[in-house]
């Protein structure tokens, strides 16, 4: 596998460590496609997304939005029967690759989910170290400093402070979603991917994680699947529409900055969907 | 959003602006016609009426505002009402001259004629053509005709040219017209602004239908 950014060990594989020097979050997908058994659910998808700014994925139902995402690291393959096919490149290196593994794939591009899913037996500290524990840090000084960083930087240190060793099940939605965001940073992901982060949440609690969203992006390459379309509006820089085709497989239609997608979309398919005159 | 309830406000907010269009094309034709009369009562009234296009407005611009907040309009939809937003300012504008016009006749009162008014008429019609198109052009998102509005903005012009020079022949000829001439020019250059704000209407059309901010007219005025 090739390395175009770092000198030693590749971002994403086996010989490489959580900490390594990567690159700076940057993704090239080329000609992606991913299949549940025989069934195709996303066909012949290229995409270059921008590091360290938000890319939103908006479409109908269906379309191979979540697919996609979990395609970029790897995660998509854990299901039964699926596969995915072509090239995502992290920094210049595929995280296909065949010696690439799958679990530093994961460690270098983090993930939030749509529910909060919060260690619901750890307590909110070790919900954050949960990752470097596993990893074998044992270090507790190293361990409290990624813990405080994490959760500074999930814009929640200030709320669960002096509630470090209750348990992150007795949060509120929102504390939790941002607990997850915290658990994910504390690997140093370069890149952190989202599905439909805030779909559980109230708009108070939405706020605060577009808000965040807004502040990891200096840091990181946040790419987001949202159903809200006004929220793809608000927080991303660029916006890829994907849609079913003719076989019932999610295709990209358009891709671009979100102020002109969301103003002057060039593809007649991508005004009647922000419009909401199909999907 | 409700596309169904969307497509209802927006159809609604273009009947309530060709209905601004049609208040304020009556109150220019009325201006001047009243001028041609030397009309005075005709002309306080469109001077009171102008109020009625002024809430108009405001109305609008309400709308406006509670269907961005309400339905959440992109793409073409919000280019639509960022146009209507756009058009009820030019449209209230356009009302202020006929009374500009309005008050110039009651200031001519019942001085008697400089001359037979041939040219000031013609900008007029000229003008009230070109509201009438543009708003046409809207309904129709025609931006051809939009384009052609623009183009025809020079006509306006070259007469706005001609009757200057002609009260600017009157004023040097005979000092004791400089007044009524004065009036004139004011009444000119009210109409020329009335055609300006015309090609403002198309230039909103073309954005609505492209997605693009052209200036295709560029007034001598």
């Amino acid at each position: 596998m090739s390395n175009n950014n770092n000198d030693g060990a590749s971002a994403v594989t086996s010989a490489g460590t959580v900490h390594s020097e990567a690159g700076h979050g940057s993704l090239v997908v080329e000609d992606l496609q991913a299949w549940y058994g025989r069934f195709r659910a996303v066909a012949n998808l290229s995409l270059t997304i921008t590091p360290r700014a938000v890319t939103a994925i908006i479409g109908p139902s269906g379309c191979g939005k979540s697919t996609f995402l979990r395609c970029i690291n790897r995660m998509h393959e854990v299901a039964r029967g699926a596969r995915a096919a072509g090239k995502v490149l992290l920094d210049g290196d595929d995280v296909y690759a065949p010696d690439a593994d799958p679990v530093q794939v994961r460690r270098h591009i983090g993930m939030v989910f749509q529910k909060p899913n919060p260690f619901p037996m750890m307590s909110v500290y070790d919900n954050v170290v949960a990752g470097l524990k596993l990893a074998g840090v044992k270090n507790r000084a190293m361990l409290d400093e990624v813990a405080e960083r994490s959760l500074r930087r999930a814009a929640l240190w200030d709320e669960v402070n002096d509630k470090l060793n209750n348990s992150g099940a007795a949060l509120s939605g929102g504390q939790q979603q941002r607990l997850c965001i915290a658990r994910a940073l504390a690997m140093e992901p370069q890149v952190l991917l989202m599905d439909e982060p805030c779909s559980a949440l109230d708009p108070v609690a939405t706020s605060k994680i577009e808000d965040l969203i807004r502040e990891l992006r200096q840091n990181y390459t946040i790419v987001i699947v949202t159903h809200n379309m006004q929220q793809a509006a608000r927080v991303s820089d660029h916006t890829a529409f994907l849609l079913l085709d003719e076989d019932r497989a999610g295709r990209l239609v358009e891709y671009g900055p979100t102020s002109q997608l969301f103003t002057n979309p060039q593809d007649r398919r991508t005004e009647d969907y922000i419009t909401g005159r199909f999907g | 959003m409700s596309p169904v309830e969307l497509d209802r406000r927006l159809r609604e907010l273009q009947t309530d602006v060709l209905l601004m269009g049609s208040m304020v094309e009556k109150a220019i034709e009325r201006s001047v016609d009243a001028l041609k009369r030397r009309d005075l009562e005709t002309s306080r009234q469109i001077i009171e009426q102008d109020t009625q296009i002024d809430h108009k407005r405001f109305e609008i611009e309400e709308k406006c505002i509670e269907v961005i907040a309400t339905q959440e309009p992109v793409a073409r939809d919000l280019r639509q009402i960022v146009a209507v937003l756009n058009i009820i300012v030019d449209l209230e504008r356009m009302a202020d001259h006929a009374e500009g016009i309005a008050k110039i006749t009651l200031l001519l009162g019942d001085h008697p004629p400089l001359k037979p008014l041939i040219d000031i008429p013609r900008m007029a019609d000229l003008a009230c053509d070109m509201l009438r198109r543009s708003l046409d052009a809207l309904v129709t998102l025609d931006q051809e005709a939009a384009r052609r509005i623009c183009a025809d903005d020079d006509e306006v012009d070259a007469l706005y040219d001609q009757v200057y020079r002609e009260l600017l022949t009157f004023m040097i000829t005979d000092p004791k017209t400089i007044d009524r001439a004065t009036y004139l020019l004011w009444t000119a250059h009210n109409l020329e602004r009335i055609a300006d704000r015309s090609t403002n209407i198309a230039e909103r059309v073309i954005f609505l239908v492209t997605g693009k901010m052209e200036n295709t007219n560029v007034s001598r005025y």
